[in-house]
């Protein structure tokens, strides 16, 4: 399966409980792969639109475009 | 007449400080006169706002702000930092009013020009309230709704040549003092290696992938004028290896009060006649200096490079002739662990364009981080969790006194097997044949 395929099925599988995920999340699902060539595909699939940044000000994630609240209000995760 | 009442913030205008109040209801004046005439992209009353929604919360002693979600323009994953107000319906003006960073110019120089653009460009399009710096030591643009965000990153690169800052888990925007520009103790060209750094490392800056916030810092010298070694996770503070310069002659001067100390720096006040013995020989933090009357000496092997000698006499010491930077890592604020100050790794560094040196470092860091840290961990808690043994490791650094924290009670650099001549292994013949039972 290709990279992007695991990232996706990845979000769809958890897509009940949450919508923003950190780096390492998806870090995690390629053991064998450093995480600059992670990243390259997280980025690439930025670039597709498929995959948006989320971000608290000092924390960044992931998450499909468009999914999730936008807003955060601290203690209320 | 104000939109809202703020009896609370008035009292914040009182006193002999400048006012942050004072200064909002400027801007909310000069939006609600309109002199230029502009056609204001987000509402004219987003000061005005703004100042109620504050006094609020000092009445009810809770935020009403809400933080997250955009993070910048297509691509970055940093530069906008999303703000939303939990009482839209009361003050409309901020109830979306995203802070946008934009990257500071080494060193902080601008143009009038530079400043008056950015100026009206902010004014148009966002609340025309600005931070001029952000604790990183951005330019910080404060309250805008999303539609602008495109327009203003397009008239930002296009127009004005400049870039958003960082953001999020993100290289943040690196910050230098003034360093070769203007100072005399400068060890490096701390603009440049600022400049060259942000250039190569526009990934880092823009598309989040560390665990947390990285900070490069680069202090010129150990007066720290940035603080690097306090506020980066990454500092360069630059240094020499040889002897500092004297100038025996001017050093007379000195004593004699023939010339100010510390550039006449305390000058406002009479502290009577200069020692140049109590002031600078025994404050010397590495007793390292000797002074018999006629001539200055100094122990360079002792000397830890406070600068307090240089910075009082100036025009009799100088920095030395070999100059590069020490590194040290892990200072931050506190989050996941308390705040801490930089560990130094690396005493001495070459900082010479386009500095490979320091970047092998930076990248071995990173390299290690990434796979290691935890989310929301900064380097400085991923080293106190792994040791910093660890760390030399991955930095390829050899362990060394100066690494060591507290000798004895904490002796945390252990060899291994491969570093200890002979290794563990023991022929337990030979040393019975010194060694009875």
């Amino acid at each position: 399966m290709a990279e992007k395929d695991v990232i996706l099925e990845f979000l769809a599988s958890k897509s009940a409980v949450k919508s923003k995920f950190y780096f390492k999340d998806f870090s995690d699902l390629f053991p064998e792969k450093g995480p600059r060539e992670v990243k390259k595909v997280l980025t690439q699939l930025v670039k597709d639109e498929v995959l948006e940044f989320w971000s608290s000000g000092s924390t960044t994630m992931y998450g499909l475009k468009g999914a999730g609240k936008q807003s955060h209000t601290e203690g209320e995760d | 007449m104000a939109k809202h009442a703020t009896p609370m913030l008035d009292e914040l205008e009182k006193g002999p400080w400048p006012s942050f109040v004072s200064d909002i209801k400027q801007e909310a004046a000069h939006r609600a006169a309109n002199p230029n005439g502009l056609d204001y992209q987000i509402p004219a009353e987003a000061p005005e706002d703004l100042l109620g929604v504050l006094e609020l919360s000092y009445e009810e002693k809770e935020t009403h702000w809400k933080h997250g979600g955009i993070v910048g323009v297509f691509g970055y994953g940093g530069g906008v930092i999303g703000r939303y107000c939990d009482q839209p319906e009361k003050f409309p003006g901020v109830a979306h009013f995203h802070t946008v960073r934009v990257a500071q110019p080494a060193g902080k120089y601008y143009s009038t020009k530079f400043l008056r653009d950015l100026c009206d460009l902010w004014d148009l399009r966002g609340s025309g309230i600005t931070n001029m710096h952000g604790s990183t030591g951005d330019i910080v643009l404060l309250g805008t709704q999303t539609p602008q965000l495109e327009e203003l990153f397009y008239e930002l690169t296009h127009k004005m040549n400049v870039d958003l800052g960082g953001s999020g888990s993100n290289l943040r925007t690196p910050a230098a003092c003034l360093g070769q520009s203007r100072c005399e103790y400068a060890c490096y060209n701390t603009q440049d290696m600022c400049y060259q750094l942000t250039m190569d490392y526009q990934d880092e800056l823009h598309r989040p992938a560390f665990p947390y916030k990285f900070k490069f810092k680069f202090d010129g010298c150990p007066n720290g004028c940035v603080c690097a070694m306090a506020r980066s996770d990454f500092a360069v503070v630059g240094t020499w290896k040889d002897d500092i310069k004297i100038d025996q002659e001017q050093v007379k001067a000195y004593a004699a009060g023939e010339l100010k100390p510390n550039a006449g720096a305390h000058a406002g006040r009479d502290w009577g006649k200069f020692d140049l013995q109590a002031e600078v020989v025994d404050r010397c933090p590495g007793h390292c200096m000797k002074w018999d009357g006629a001539k200055l000496s100094i122990d360079t092997k002792h000397c830890v490079r406070c600068m307090h000698c240089i910075n009082t006499m100036p025009r009799a010491l100088h920095i030395g002739d070999e100059r590069g930077a020490s590194i040290l890592v892990g200072a931050k604020a506190p989050v996941v662990d308390g705040a801490q100050m930089g560990s130094l790794l690396i005493p001495f560094i070459d900082c010479s364009a386009p500095y490979d040196d320091v970047k092998e470092v930076i990248e071995k860091i990173w390299d290690w981080w990434m796979e290691e840290g935890k989310n929301r961990e900064r380097v400085g808690e991923t080293m106190k969790r792994l040791s910093f043994q660890k760390l030399l490791e991955v930095t390829d650094t050899e362990a060394a006194p100066y690494h060591i924290v507290q000798p004895r009670t904490n002796p945390y650099i252990f060899f291994k097997e491969e570093e200890v001549p002979g290794g563990w292994e023991r022929d337990i013949k030979q040393f019975r044949e010194r060694h009875q039972r």
